[in-house]
């Protein structure tokens, strides 16, 4: 990479560890007195948590009852279909809409000049004001698929017969595909006012990493390529939005999971913030971090104003592929490990090349999270980052589950991988050594973030033995005796977890933002019965289980009768959305502070009408009795009818009703960075091993995966079957990322793989039995020493079967550090091998 | 451009069902907009995913690559149709809830006639059987692992009872 | 429209020439009609035709109508002996969903050449009986096929019935198998292989094709010719599989490069007909 002018600052750090410490240490304090948390954080010790239950959730969609944006039917409602850009890069001459106009059931054609003009740019994660965003593009486009116009329908038919009259005159300009291109100057720029084509840039040194690389005994340096996939769920984006002129209202339905998704379709709007209404009471048909669908809000709402009907945007599937705007992380890493011959690492040198597409949201910062676990699960005192997020005009990025982790995590087990190899020594012995032992937590890594607890050997050992590795290691001998190239993976990676979203500031110090909040308010009725209230939505992952099994525990009442609904954004506690990890953790310890309020409330009202004080009296199940005296007691309905009915018996200042809210600030959070970047970022650290054995048949080139294990610790599991069931699926995800997904361009900038016929997502037949073994090391930060888990088994599982296909490879003095590891790439790796031997 | 409109009976759910429609609407698309069945889900339009997965005469079939015209005649059943006439769960539907076989749902309408019908015609498969059944479902939560294991333990209830 | 016959369905093909299309299962069909690479004015629905619908086992040939579901004729135990090929090439076509819905005259009007009942079609030389008004013609597989997408059928024609060659020699043994992405998915390259050996033990028939590897399925009769007479030994049967492969002219995609798929070819060919002779020979 050449020298950029563009943000390129150089820092050399020495940070101090106590005011670090210290922050973690208060907070841990303050929380325990805030709850008088004694609780046992044994999975034994709880009375739901941890226990098998039944999801609120299943029961309605196995009955079909789901409630997905396109099934929400809205009176008059009009919809609209997209004319997309066939080049990657041009100038719009002129769009001419007059024969789409006059289509029977052709209700609007709108176009980028008065959209663009009539609403305000859509957000950027960096500071890059010139790189503006809009739903539709004006006076030129920068990627193929771009939308350049909307027609709205009486039917969605009738608005694509019409899409395709409407004539769109280009003049195409060159355009630039690759990212090291893309980065050099004389190459085309995507946004000229920007000046480059780079978005972002930062170079960041933690600890002595010039002296470990000259003090070491040893250095290598690796190449490895994440390729384009994403998250792709089987429900595409879709949103439908009303505005009531009466109420001067937007209401806004949608298949979302976004922070900040409310305010920004506001702000782009210019309507003030308590004009929008976002109902979470939509179910997402998965999202995986993908589901920013802000442009096709802001569209979909500015046409429901400005024609006065209610407007439904339901991507088709290319319109999704293409257009959607929600490709992932598409990365080159070049890797530099020094290290001593016993295999200690002494530092490492991360670059990463990341092209984010023709435009950006918060997708950049998918380079800033992994800071949180830059060295992944391993004791490394010197760190050097340099990430480099550059536009091309591909389709733009949006968030994949783990933000950026899971392409780092690959990037780092191939490099443990490659140091193994150079000593000839083994891999599970290399990572032995240099994972961090239990004794050894709380850990500070260079960039700031410490690592609340873990005990990675165990977990390690667990999973080597569920994975009966010696007899692996047999029958891979033996395979390979046969004919067969055969190989083992293993990955030991790290799941932060917790949404302290603290690469926000880091990436872009003009956004000093350190809140991340989220509430819940619980509330008991005249009738006793439980409610808890959520503001955000949900893509599967349990989160009314989560909310009712919580309440049940503090309350010590059976969930199954705690309903959970969601409140819109106006009515609603903030939220950050379920990203990185976070609602076990922060919806959880919500949930947990609003019963608790509910609790002290009732022991309040019960000792008030016992004639004592609180500390003398006992709370079970509901049910209030002095210490010592159990025939001095009042009944949990006794005490609902007073906190409703009875003013008279009220303790006095008490607020009558039995309903609170707690809104959390992420544990750890609050703090910015340092001008040397360094910053705690997430506050939990879940953590996985992937064992994995692949056989290969030479002769084709085909990869089967024969045995998958996981071992998986993230704390204490408050619903185990939600977090086995995330931990599969992310494993899943990983397979496809490692083996089968690729959004591919030609280089004439075309999407060669926007179907699903060439963008190939994992069956049922290609995704092995997993065997997933858990263990629990509770985090000290929280309610209940859970950590998140939501992006389990994602961030392990492309590394491993990395390192699978390439100790299958090994045999043949040949690798494979690209992704995916398609089979005709494996295919010329063979042959190539194969031809340089004879 | 005005559409012909052709005259169907369908039995949806062992419900007759008549309409008017046009040639060139789908049969997920008639089920779901005109009939309100929207558990049916539409997830490619191209015929791979699977979400729109109903049973055509008790056999599962893409009901996004057929017309609504062309079931004229013939038996549909939707997810909304696989639950006893007294609205308690099938036995396949209750084990999707005890084992967890879903998350976000969107797969769920297909998968569940996809593993019934394999149930309906293999009473004790095994995992491959039913992994090959489910191929033609792609689901993104699962990685597919709690689908096979609620099909199992299905399986398993129903041999019990007979 | 719904044609209540072939007779009927021929009348609107010859009225409306061009713009109308023929569905029947509509596997193939309705996924490019989504997609707007096709956009016929009219379709005529053959699927209720019940005189297109039968497997008829004769002496030396079973006749299968057009509009049969491709998962009626994997589940007939009856054709599955006489023409084993059609089964085991029908374990590889898409899903379950697919093969319930999709039918056998459907797949190979189609015509893909990365399909699985075309190389069938192909290998076994079977007959495809196009009916239109004037009458009724008789086309081999090998004129059949003329290009990707592309059959010999005329606009007003309709395939009516495909009459499958049963192989009478009693140790005869047919495999079919395939390399691709994902279960289920096109081909990258397919091949399929028929071997009926003499009572001496030797090579007395042969055929064997493959799919995938250009623009429809082959057929290589003159390469096995090469194999009469023979006990497909190792060097013969290499000879005759990179003989396969050096004929193909197959294209790159996204999922495979010609490389690798003469490569495949070559190795799949070499592979069915070693296991076709194996079978063949414990035949008891």
């Amino acid at each position: 990479m050449g020298n950029f002018t563009l943000n390129s600052i150089t820092h050399h750090s020495s940070p101090s560890r106590s005011a670090f410490i210290g922050v973690h240490r208060r907070l841990r304090l303050l929380f325990e007195l805030a709850f008088n948390v004694k609780a046992d954080k044994s999975p034994g010790g709880f009375r739901y948590i941890g226990k098998k239950r039944r999801t609120k959730e299943d029961p309605r969609f196995v009955m079909g009852r789901g409630r997905f944006v396109a099934d929400v039917a809205l009176p008059g409602m009009k919809h609209v279909a997209l004319v997309a850009s066939p080049y990657p890069s041009a100038r719009i001459v002129s769009i001419k809409t007059e024969a789409a106009l006059r289509m029977p059931g052709v209700r609007y054609v709108l176009t980028g000049e008065e959209f663009c003009a009539a609403t305000d740019s859509l957000a950027i994660g960096v500071d890059a004001p010139k790189v503006t965003r809009y739903a539709l593009a004006r006076d030129v486009v920068r990627y193929a698929g771009e939308w350049v116009a909307a027609v709205v329908a009486d039917t969605r038919a009738i608005a694509e017969d019409a899409a395709e009259l409407v004539e769109v005159d280009y003049a195409p300009t060159p355009h630039v595909n690759d990212p090291e291109l893309a980065v050099k100057a004389d190459n085309p720029l995507v946004h000229p006012a920007h000046g480059s084509n780079i978005l972002f840039h930062r170079r960041f040194v933690w600890g002595p990493v010039e002296q470990a690389f000259a003090k070491a005994e040893h250095k290598l340096s690796l190449r490895a390529v994440w390729g384009r996939s994403s998250t792709v769920p089987i429900e595409t984006f879709g949103v439908a939005a009303q505005w009531d002129p009466g109420l001067q209202i937007l209401d806004i339905w949608a298949s979302i999971q976004m922070p900040k998704f409310p305010d920004q379709t506001a702000r782009a709007l210019r309507l003030p913030g308590n004009a929008v209404r976002v109902h979470y009471d939509v179910d997402v048909g998965g999202s995986y971090g993908g589901k920013r669908g802000i442009k096709h809000t802001v569209l979909a709402g500015y046409l429901a104003r400005r024609l006065g009907t209610p407007v439904r945007l339901i991507e088709d599937r290319l319109e999704n592929m293409r257009g959607g705007d929600a490709h992932g992380p598409d990365r080159i890493f070049d890797m530099q490990v020094a290290f001593d011959r016993d295999g200690t690492i002494r530092a490492l040198r991360i670059r990463a090349l990341d092209d984010v597409g023709a435009y950006a949201g918060r997708a950049p910062l998918q380079l800033g999270k992994p800071v949180s676990a830059i060295c992944g699960p391993y004791r490394v005192t010197a760190v050097e980052y340099e990430p480099t997020s550059v536009m091309t005009n591909k389709t733009p990025q949006e968030a994949v589950r783990g933000f950026g982790q899971s392409p780092t995590n690959f990037a780092l087990e191939r490099t443990m991988d490659h140091v193994a190899r150079h000593l000839g020594m083994d891999r599970i012995e290399l990572r032995r050594k240099n994972l961090l032992r239990k004794d050894e937590f709380p850990y500070r890594i260079p960039s700031g973030s410490t690592y609340d607890s873990g005990d990675y050997h165990t977990v390690l050992d667990k999973a080597l033995k569920a994975a009966d590795y010696p007899a692996l290691v047999v029958e891979r001998d033996k395979a390979r005796r046969a004919g067969l190239l055969a190989g083992i993976g293993i990955s030991t990676c790290l799941e932060p977890s917790g949404g302290n979203s603290a690469f926000e500031p880091l990436f872009n110090p003009k956004n000093d933002t350190t809140t991340w909040m989220d509430s819940c308010l619980v509330r008991v009725d005249l009738s006793g019965a439980i409610t808890g209230v959520m503001g955000t939505s949900s893509a599967g992952q349990g989160h009314e289980t989560l909310v009712s099994t919580v309440i049940g525990e503090i309350l010590e009442r059976d969930p199954a009768d705690i309903r959970v609904v969601r409140a819109d954004s106006l009515s609603a506690l903030p939220s950050n959305s379920p990203v990185g990890s976070r609602m076990a953790i922060m919806l959880g310890g919500a949930a947990a502070g609003a019963a608790r309020k509910i609790k002290e409330a009732l022991i309040e009202i019960a000792a008030h009408n016992l004639g004592c004080t609180a500390e003398s009296v006992e709370y079970q199940e509901g049910n209030v009795a002095v210490r010592g005296h159990p025939q001095k007691h009042m009944a949990w309905d006794e005490l609902i009818a007073i906190a409703h009915r009875k003013y008279h018996r009220m303790p006095p200042g008490l607020e009558p009703g039995l309903q609170a809210k707690f809104v959390w600030e992420v544990p750890t959070g609050g703090a910015l960075p340092t001008a040397d970047g360094v910053i705690q970022i997430y506050p939990c650290y879940a953590f996985e091993t992937h064992i994995v054995y692949v056989e290969i048949d030479p002769a084709t080139a085909k990869p089967e995966l024969r045995k998958y294990v996981c071992g998986h610790d993230c704390g204490v599991m408050i619903n185990p079957d939600i977090v086995h069931g995330m931990t599969y699926g992310g494993i899943a995800h990983g397979i496809g990322a490692a083996l089968y997904e690729k959004f591919a361009y030609t280089d004439d900038g075309q999407l060669a793989s926007g179907t699903f016929m060439d963008y190939l997502i994992p069956s049922a037949l290609e995704i092995p039995a997993i065997t997933i073994v858990d263990h629990c090391t509770p985090s000290p930060l929280t309610t209940f020493g859970q950590k998140g888990s939501g992006e389990a088994g994602y961030l392990g599982a492309p590394a491993a079967v990395a390192g699978a296909i390439n100790d299958a490879l090994a045999p043949l003095g040949a690798g494979i550090e690209t992704l995916p590891m398609a089979q005709d790439d494996l295919w010329h790796v063979i042959q190539g091998a194969r031809s340089a031997r004879d | 451009m005005s559409e012909t409109l052709y005259a169907i009976a369908v039995d949806v759910n062992g419900t007759r069902r008549t309409a008017r429609v046009p040639a060139r609407l789908s049969l997920v698309d008639w089920l779901r907009e005109e009939l309100r069945l929207t558990g049916t889900h539409v997830g490619c339009e191209h015929g791979i995913c699977g979400a729109c997965s109903v049973m055509l005469d008790g056999e599962p079939v893409r009901s996004c690559l057929m017309y609504a015209v062309q079931a004229d005649g013939h038996r549909v059943t939707t997810v909304e149709g696989l639950a006893h006439s007294d609205g308690s769960l099938s036995v396949l539907q209750d084990s999707f809830c005890q084992a967890h076989g879903l998350q976000c749902g969107y797969c769920t309408p297909g998968m569940l006639i996809a593993a019934q019908s394999l149930l309906d015609t293999t009473p004790r498969p095994t995992d491959e059987q039913i992994r090959e059944a489910i191929g033609g479902n792609l689901c993104r939560c699962t990685g597919y692992q709690q689908i096979v294991d609620a099909v199992q333990h299905a399986a398993a209830r129903l041999a019990a009872k007979t | 429209m719904r044609a209540g016959s072939v007779g009927e369905a021929c009348e609107l093909l010859r009225e409306s020439g061009d713009d109308v299309k023929l569905i029947a299962g509509g596997q193939s069909l309705v996924p490019m009609m989504a997609m707007r690479l096709t956009r016929p004015g009219r379709l005529v629905d053959i699927n209720e035709i019940a005189a297109l619908k039968y497997i008829a086992i004769e002496a030396d040939v079973v006749r299968i109508g057009a509009c049969t579901r491709q998962c009626v004729l994997e589940r007939d135990d009856a054709l599955a002996a006489r023409v084993p090929l059609l089964r085991q090439a029908l374990a590889w076509v898409g899903h379950v969903q697919t093969r319930n819905r999709g039918t056998v005259g459907g797949s190979l009007a189609h015509a893909d050449p990365a399909a699985e009942l075309p190389l069938a079609a192909q290998v076994l030389d079977a007959k495809m009986m196009l009916r239109s008004t004037a009458g009724v013609r008789s086309v081999p597989a090998g004129e059949f096929f003329v290009g990707p997408l592309t059959t010999a059928a005329e606009p007003h024609e309709c395939l009516e019935e495909i009459r499958w060659p049963v192989w009478s020699g009693r140790r005869t043994a047919s495999v079919f198998t395939e390399v691709s992405r994902r279960h289920g998915d096109f081909a990258i390259v397919a091949a399929a292989a028929q071997i009926a050996l003499g009572d001496d033990g030797r090579c007395a028939r042969a055929s064997f094709g493959l799919s995938g590897g250009g623009t429809t399925p082959l057929a290589f009769p003159k390469l096995a010719a090469r194999l009469m007479g023979t006990r497909l030994e190792e060097a013969v049967v290499q000879s005759v599989a990179h003989d396969a492969a050096s004929e193909l002219d197959p294209g790159s995609d996204l999922h495979a490069s010609a490389g690798y798929r003469k490569h495949l070819a070559a190795i799949l060919t070499a592979r069915v007909l070693h296991a076709a002779h194996a079978q063949a020979r414990n035949v008891k």
